[in-house]
């Protein structure tokens, strides 16, 4: 890597800009509305986290001793809540997105500055009916808010739940919305579409599925709340509805909103890779195309999640076979990456190291899910632990992983320093082995038929239960540690230099970090994307021996 | 990515707003209490299988007003028009195929019954 010298001086930047806790609250810079996200999204993390730690001692031992079965199932539900509407769904595109989109279009914000500070307060007040629930008793009905028992028989604050995912929904609305717009519209001159980086193609693919699919989730908790409130029947076959209509309009917003969370995670993976390798991605336009394929045929694929409803049998053949059909765009961008490291002079830095964990555990996540696609073997395996170390190796193998290696590549450019390079390789080490042994052997215990949710389980599921909270704790110090040298290098850090990787987008051409406006003058674009200039690989050949150069604007 | 720099302001990308005189905005208010007050009435008259269709065909009605006059759609530009048209598509898309499930779930009898 590349850092400036230390005796840089400090220059006018959108940190510094302002002072007092009033210049951040109503801000309406999109750089300093990331860190509002990345703050409010960490402490969610961590609160999700907590519950994660009471399941995993919960099950370490077969018999339910450190939590009753009702706490437990509050448990599990608020880690869900909290993990996908608070954490998974706004991490990426909130933060990295809201931080970088304009950057990498030469833009100077994005396209409506109030509505983006209004999407972080709409956010904020759904977190606060979250954390009201969860400090005044807490919901049983898991994350996916099943009728009937969601709306007749559930104990638990399922209408306080719902609208605070119900308000969530429109953060994400307004975010979607916003950067369709400032793609559309806001892109520096010569910057034509297929010269975009891939991330702003994530992201655009991103925004399309907020914009179309999060207003029927919408709805569909309003109905909830409605049928719970009200008694008026939608769900309810005793008032004239249809139990399984709620979890099509469901579903029809959460499969998605899998997507939501991972083609960001897979934007970020493209720059990655692309960055240290040096070069351009292989097939650059295909896996433009593929983050649009995957959001376009990951509505189509839901009814996978109801076979063992009383969907028919007819429409579970469709959606079988849409399913198959979704894995070939995810497979594209894998083989491409792949294509882009082979014969590449690979460097190992952090965000690498956690792109590479990605990529393996994404397949692992991906190819998983085609076993669940299948209409006879999902019958086995739903609501069994199979399940949930599938999903887990999509949601954390793939988008948490994948928000890491963003992190870690973004942070030099975010808040100007760098991190210790040995301490964030052994976390991304220890996140992955972490990350294995916690998951890999709940595969083992789906497959043997232990379900999930619940708190006592037969005897000889215990060795992979005692492996899996084992390998938790591996994981939460892979995550307690970056949280650790992150805060630290705020302050000890070493001056990073406005491009310490030797990367090609704009957001390396202007200072760490950017100054309020972004650019001091409007860039215009001339060359294609990616393209890695003599310049640019000479100073990626020298910098091994010269870490502390000071380093200059290229392009 | 490499790029040259210019000190150009940025570009202007405003384009003329089309005014909508504030007659037009009451014909469609006065229409939309109107239909309200029609889908009320109607309400009160038993058409047999046709209740459902008629009521949706008034809502639909009142939701193009809203859509095409109050967010002006009708004097938008294309790429709005296709954007509307994709979310009422997508709309379609969702009850079809949910209208899919239920309609062949009696194809398949159920075991023991």
């Amino acid at each position: 890597m590349i850092t400036a010298t230390a005796t840089k001086k400090e220059t006018k930047n959108y940190l510094n800009a302002e002072s007092g806790l009033k210049s951040w609250l109503l801000t309406q810079d999109h750089k300093r509305i990331a860190i509002l996200y990345l703050i409010a999204v960490t402490a969610f993390f961590i609160v999700g986290g907590l519950m994660a730690v009471l399941i995993r001692l919960e099950l370490a031992t077969p018999a339910g001793d450190l939590l009753d079965s009702n706490t437990y199932n509050k448990v599990f539900t608020m880690h869900g809540v909290v993990m996908i509407f608070f954490f998974l769904i706004p991490s990426i595109p909130a933060i990295l997105g809201n931080f970088l989109l304009p950057l990498m279009i030469g833009a100077k914000d994005l396209a409506f500055p109030r509505i983006n500070l209004l999407s972080w307060y709409v956010y904020m007040l759904g977190g606060c009916f979250g954390v009201f629930v969860l400090i005044t008793g807490g919901v049983d009905t898991g994350w996916t808010f099943y009728t009937p028992f969601s709306t007749t028989y559930s104990n638990g604050y399922v209408v306080m739940t719902a609208m605070a995912a119900f308000i969530n929904g429109f953060s994400s609305i307004l975010t979607g919305l916003n950067f369709i717009v400032t793609v559309h519209r806001m892109r520096a001159p010569g910057l034509t579409w297929f010269r975009l980086p891939l991330f702003v193609w994530a992201h655009y693919a991103t925004s399309v599925i907020m914009i179309l699919g999060t207003p029927v989730i919408a709805v569909t908790l309003f109905l909830l709340m409605l049928e719970r409130g009200l008694h008026i029947g939608f769900f309810d076959p005793a008032y004239g509805g249809d139990p399984v209509l709620f979890q099509h309009l469901f579903w029809f917003y959460s499969h998605p909103a899998v997507y939501i969370m991972i083609l960001p995670s897979m934007g970020v993976i493209s720059e990655v890779v692309s960055t240290f390798c040096s070069k351009k991605p292989f097939g650059y336009t295909f896996i433009a195309f593929s983050s649009v394929a995957i959001a376009v045929f990951g509505f189509l694929v839901w009814g996978h999640h109801l076979y063992v409803s009383s969907q028919s049998a007819y429409a579970g053949m469709v959606f079988s076979i849409l399913s198959y059909i979704v894995a070939i765009p995810s497979a594209i961008k894998i083989f491409n990456w792949a294509a882009t490291m082979f014969k590449g002079s690979v460097r190992l830095e952090t965000p690498m190291l956690y792109a590479l964990g990605f990529m393996g555990l994404f397949t692992v996540g991906g190819l998983t899910g085609l076993f669940l696609a299948a209409m006879g073997l999902d019958v086995h395996l739903t609501d069994t632990y199979f399940v949930v170390a599938h999903f887990h190796y999509v949601m954390v193998g793939g988008a948490i992983m994948g928000y890491m290696a963003g992190i870690h590549f973004w942070w030099p450019k975010m808040t100007g320093r760098m991190y210790p390079e040995v301490w964030s390789k052994v976390a991304a080490g220890l996140t992955f082995i972490g990350f294995n042994l916690t998951f890999f052997p709940q595969f083992i215990l789906g497959y043997m038929g232990m379900p999930r949710r619940y708190h006592v389980y037969p005897p000889e599921f215990q060795v992979f239960n005692v492996l899996s909270s084992a390998g938790a704790s591996i994981l939460g110090l892979g995550y307690l540690i970056p949280g650790i040298y992150l805060i630290w290098s705020l302050k000890y850090g070493k001056l990073a230099g406005p491009n310490p990787w030797g990367a090609t987008g704009l957001e390396w051409q202007t200072a760490s970090p950017p100054p309020t406006e972004n650019f001091e003058i409007t860039p215009v674009v001339t060359t294609e994307a990616y393209e890695y200039t003599p310049q640019i690989l000479a100073m990626i050949d020298s910098s091994p021996t010269q870490t502390t150069k000071e380093v200059t604007h290229v392009g | 990515m490499s790029a040259s720099h210019h000190n150009a302001a940025s570009h202007d990308n405003h384009e003329e707003h089309h005014v909508v005189p504030v007659s037009v905005y009451l014909g469609v208010f006065f229409a939309l209490i109107a239909l309200t007050w029609v889908t009320a009435w109607i309400s009160t008259i038993d058409l047999g299988p046709l209740n459902i269709y008629v009521a949706l065909s008034i809502a639909i009605f009142k939701a193009s007003l809203v859509v095409l006059f109050f967010m002006h759609v009708k004097y938008g530009t294309r790429l709005t028009k296709l954007i509307v048209g994709c979310g009422l598509f997508w709309l379609i898309l969702l009850l079809f195929i949910v209208m899919m499930d239920i309609w062949t779930r009696s194809w398949m009898g159920v075991p023991g019954r």
